[in-house]
């Protein structure tokens, strides 16, 4: 893999081979940005960086350009803009990437992004002139030449870092790894897995991925009840919970008392993702851990604390 | 072929409310292949007005006819021009096509459309199915893809595929009863001894090569 100079602390800390963490926020159906600000707040000196969504699930939610320069700016927390290319043709992504370049947003999550048709507005027209690995591709070209994807010239043209996101729960999973193989070719610079919730399944993945030389960010998600946590895998695709986590997760849904329930299912996150990172860290090459713990933040410090490091 | 739906019975009445005297129009290609706007089917219609129009007690006159192809502007011409005496709107059982054709024959008729069309597929007679295959983008893809058009069996339309909403070779568009169409070119090309197509990174298309209104010379 080519070695590309860093402009961001999360690509300086991959470039360094330090074990990474990322968080991640997630901009609602609301017009402020108060809630996102806070929750990177609590980030902040946790994380190098946190994802900032970007119409998730295609829910009709803010965009992420504006929060990501907000928790910049307010937060003091690197964002991983997240851009999806469901909603915009190469013109528009075009546009919003010079934005984001000015606003000094560095980091950016390369995705094809879901179906209208699974989002609150379904009647939506889905656009995909661009995917994950052609807007991979249109951000090498401004990066690395200044140019768009006509090679026309950009004036002082933004330096970005590309990631992409990978499913280790993709069945099958070679057409997966392949397509992980066509984005290193173009030049990802990171990658982000999608959830998994057993340690060995992290570890077959990570080894299954080995010959690709792009760092990866192993994604977890702490289930904050047992409802969420079946949600989960019964709706989430390639998403299994080991039977374990269920059962434990069903016991604590039984104590009564709301807050002693909270700081238990706390508790038990805690202790299985501590276990887990540690046992990450020390057997796989994964380059970190991306926690999904949106509106959880407090309980990144506490997990990373548990595992060790 | 052209995939064609008729449209709702309710639906045709209230488009032809006000026009008396009506010629049914089927089209004996896709759509009477199909047996959705064939001679029969212009039959059946024709029907079903009258029987709408005694219970109403309205009046008016309904014919039927049928056009080898409603999509050739001459066949239209040579067909229809003898039965035209006596015609207040036109209703066309071709595919969207068919109407157009006919406007552009008989500019000053009012012409209307009983069905919705959904492009260009398949049919498996034995499951009563059809099946999209094609939308016509101009820039086949077909050579690379083992054969199965992403374009239109993709939701998304992507060159670059699967992207993460496939599972177990199901598409995450309509509750995974569908295949991934990605996850077809995938088995194919695999059977075929060439990943090296799946592999590759496609650059976006031109989407110039599909701008509508496109024109062919013959």
């Amino acid at each position: 893999m080519v070695k590309r100079e860093a402009y961001s602390k999360l690509m300086e800390e991959i470039n360094a081979g330090k074990f990474v963490y990322t968080g991640e926020l997630e901009p609602e159906k609301i017009g402020d940005m108060e809630e996102v600000i806070e929750g990177a707040k609590k980030l902040v000196g946790h994380v190098v960086a946190a994802n900032v969504t970007d119409i998730p699930q295609s829910f009709a939610y803010m965009n992420s350009l504006g929060p990501s320069y907000m928790i910049q700016e307010k937060a003091g927390l690197e964002a991983v803009c997240q851009m999806t290319c469901r909603d915009r043709n190469r013109l528009a992504m075009f546009a919003d990437l010079l934005a984001a370049g000015a606003l000094g947003i560095v980091n950016i999550l390369s995705l094809t992004g879901d179906h209208p048709s699974l989002g609150d507005q379904p009647e939506a027209k889905p656009v995909f002139d661009l995917d994950s690995a052609s807007l991979t591709a249109l951000i090498r070209r401004i990066t690395d030449e200044g140019v768009d994807l006509n090679g026309h010239e950009i004036h002082n043209p933004p330096k970005f870092h590309v990631g992409v996101a990978i499913n280790p729960g993709a069945l099958p999973l070679e057409p997966e790894i392949l397509k992980l193989e066509r984005k290193e070719a173009i030049g990802a610079e990171f990658a982000q897995t999608q959830v998994v919730f057993e340690i060995e399944k992290a570890k077959a993945f990570m080894k299954e991925i080995k010959h690709v030389k792009v760092p990866t960010l192993v994604g977890i998600f702490p289930l904050k009840s047992y409802k969420i946590a079946d949600w989960m895998e019964k709706f989430v695709p390639g998403v299994k919970i080991p039977e374990s986590m269920m059962t434990k997760l069903k016991e604590l849904k039984g104590i009564e008392d709301k807050p002693t329930r909270k700081a238990k299912i706390a508790e038990y996150n805690v202790e299985y993702y501590g276990e887990f990172l540690r046992e990450l860290r020390k057997t796989t090459n994964a380059a970190g851990c991306h926690i999904m713990a949106v509106k959880w933040e407090e309980l990144i410090p506490r997990i990373i604390e548990a595992s060790g490091s | 072929m052209i995939i064609p739906k008729q449209m709702p019975v309710e639906k045709i009445l209230k488009t032809i409310e006000g026009f008396e005297n009506l010629l049914i129009i089927g089209c004996d290609g896709c759509s009477g292949i199909y047996m959705v706007g064939g001679e029969k089917q212009a039959e059946m219609l024709a029907k079903l007005i009258q029987m709408h129009r005694q219970l109403k007690k309205e009046p008016g006159e309904v014919r039927y006819t049928t056009v080898l192809r409603q999509c050739d502007r001459q066949l239209v011409a040579t067909t229809l021009r003898p039965q035209m005496e006596n015609v207040d709107a036109m209703i066309s059982l071709a595919c969207g096509v068919g109407p157009q054709t006919l406007i552009d024959v008989f500019p000053e008729m009012k012409v209307f459309t009983a069905v919705d069309t959904y492009g260009m597929g398949g049919k498996d007679r034995e499951l009563g199915h059809f099946f999209e295959y094609c939308s016509g983008c101009g820039d086949c893809l077909l050579n690379e893809t083992g054969g199965i058009c992403p374009m239109t069996r993709c939701p998304k339309a992507l060159i670059n595929g699967p992207c993460g909403g496939m599972l177990e070779g199901k598409c995450e568009v309509g509750d995974y009863k569908n295949d991934c169409a990605w996850f077809l070119i995938y088995e194919r090309l695999q059977k075929l001894g060439r990943l090296d197509l799946f592999r590759k990174y496609r650059e976006p298309r031109d989407w110039r090569v599909a701008q509508s209104p496109r024109k062919l010379e013959i």
